[in-house]
């Protein structure tokens, strides 16, 4: 008799870890997901603020043309991306840029003076940040899905039930480990 | 140490100092049901069980509403409103950037956007408050928006960020309901004694009681009744200090960026006055201590043993010890 209900317990207690180790590995794997559709939130919103940015500047910056224009066009282009990978290598090209729109601006004092340009300069940067910290986050809790869906024992219950590894956002062009080169020179 | 490391070994800690918390509370409970309640034969835990649902009582009420009486207490005004009466373009340059800046950290953190308080005070300082990470709340004092930089004050609100992640501030509440127990079976039991003796030193002077084990019980448990309030308390600011620590470190986690934390609190050191707008109460839960205590920088054992934040100094070489990893 007692044998039994040792026997019962033992089931009843591993049954409880079981559930426990599912449960949590479940709520990593959602809050995974959830990272990542975050990234492309707050993409989109850069791709909707450039456009602010680039009617604010036009009439000062009547001769950077070439520079607006490229930031408009990487913007089509980036928002025209089709997968992850794509994705990662247009947006990685508004970025530079952006960054040369910026670097250019330093030129043009009643632009940097302007509060209007400060602020959306401010913005801009604030969503590039975001943008930044948005993959960071992902990176960090699918860090901590893969540890939690490998370590022994839970990685009995991840294999019994299919979790998959996660992957981690990274560079795949290698040009975008490249710091940006900002040509500062006169020659447009 | 790294930070992953300065994390785990802080989390560690903070375990160490409640177990030995709790154990703190046992002993005096089992002493006061023991000796007062059960006369030194039987163990009723009457009086542990009624000290820690009052105390609980008015801890739960005050993770509830805490936050909200916090901010009233200091006059904190919120950022909307702040921004409607900015004064200058600069100032709402500088409030739209503390506003982009606690989203950037929410992102990092993976938590909802705290709402966030704007205190007139001229002292750079800052707090965080609120039971969960959906309820919470970051204050900042108008002095901390003028002296940082946007990385510096980043830093600094992802301190604050780390504190509402780490449930910080429900922990300090738990803390307090246990002090506010010990408190209270000690006000008991020093009550009782004097009210003639209580059922155990009665049952004692008639000769009844379990021989000389019980005795040296008693003594102890008598010493510890005495002690255990500033123990008490010394126990729950060694809490404190603890979780400062980790959430420096925490907070570096989020903005990958600990040397910027590292500078701010070295303006925040230099700007030596104290934050008249932040009472006592509130002492611990901000980034650097307002009640001025340590403004001639003692660091003894003595100083450091009745602070509620660790010395700056320390903090600073901790964050830079993570930087240069």
């Amino acid at each position: 008799m007692t044998m039994t209900l040792i026997l019962l317990g033992a089931i009843a207690v591993f049954a409880m870890w079981g559930i426990g180790v599912y449960n949590r590995l479940i709520g990593l794997r959602n809050q995974k997901e959830n990272g990542w559709r975050q990234i492309d939130v707050q993409l989109k919103r850069r791709h909707d603020l450039i456009p602010n940015l680039v009617n604010t500047v036009k009439g000062a910056m009547e001769f950077e043309r070439d520079t607006l224009t490229a930031v408009m066009e990487a913007r089509s282009r980036a928002m025209a991306a089709v997968g992850p990978a794509d994705a990662g290598r247009k947006e990685g090209e508004l970025t530079q840029a952006l960054g040369r729109l910026f670097a250019v601006a330093e030129n043009y004092p009643q632009l940097t003076a302007n509060q209007n340009v400060r602020m959306l300069q401010e913005e801009l940067s604030s969503t590039e940040n975001k943008v930044g910290f948005a993959r960071q986050f992902y990176n960090d809790i699918a860090t901590k899905y893969n540890i939690a869906r490998e370590v022994f024992p839970a990685n009995i219950i991840a294999g019994l039930f299919r979790f998959d590894a996660a992957e981690l956002f990274e560079i795949t062009d290698a040009g975008d480990r490249q710091v940006p080169t900002v040509d500062l020179s006169m020659k447009t | 140490m790294n930070l992953l490391e300065q994390q785990a070994a802080n989390r560690r800690r903070t375990w160490i100092v409640m177990a030995i918390f709790v154990g703190v509370v046992a002993l005096v409970g089992v002493g006061v049901d023991l000796f007062v309640v059960g006369g030194g034969q039987t163990y009723v835990p009457a009086a542990s069980l009624a000290a820690l649902a009052v105390s609980g009582g008015q801890a739960w009420y005050g993770l509830r509403n805490g936050d909200r009486s916090v901010l009233r207490s200091t006059q904190a005004i919120p950022i909307d409103q702040r921004l409607a009466s900015a004064a200058s373009d600069e100032d709402r340059h500088r409030l739209r950037q503390l506003d982009n800046v606690v989203e950037e950290m929410a992102i990092a953190g993976g938590v909802p956007k705290p709402a966030i308080w704007v205190i007139p005070d001229s002292d750079p300082n800052a707090f965080a408050t609120g039971r969960d990470p959906a309820h919470a709340s970051i204050a900042v004092t108008e002095g901390l928006l003028r002296a940082l930089n946007r990385d510096e004050l980043q830093g600094v609100v992802a301190h604050e960020m780390a504190h509402i992640r780490n449930y910080d501030i429900r922990l300090m509440t738990v803390v307090a309901a246990l002090v506010g127990a010990i408190l209270l079976l000690a006000d008991w039991s020093a009550r009782v004694m004097r009210h003639g003796g209580g059922r155990g030193s009665r049952s004692r002077a008639r000769g009844k009681d379990g021989g000389a084990l019980v005795a040296v019980v008693f003594v102890v448990w008598i010493v510890a009744i005495i002690f255990a309030p500033a123990l008490g308390r010394l126990l729950a600011l060694a809490v404190s200090r603890r979780r400062e620590y980790l959430a420096d470190a925490t907070g570096a986690e989020l903005t990958r960026n600990p040397l910027a934390l590292a500078s701010a609190l070295e303006r925040i050191e230099r700007a030596v006055e104290p934050t008249p707008a932040i009472k006592r109460g509130s002492a611990h839960l901000c980034i650097a201590d307002p009640l001025g205590l340590r403004l001639d920088d003692r660091e003894g054992f003595w100083a450091n043993l009745w602070a509620t934040h660790p010395p700056m100094r320390r903090r600073i070489a901790a964050l830079k010890a993570m930087g240069y990893q």
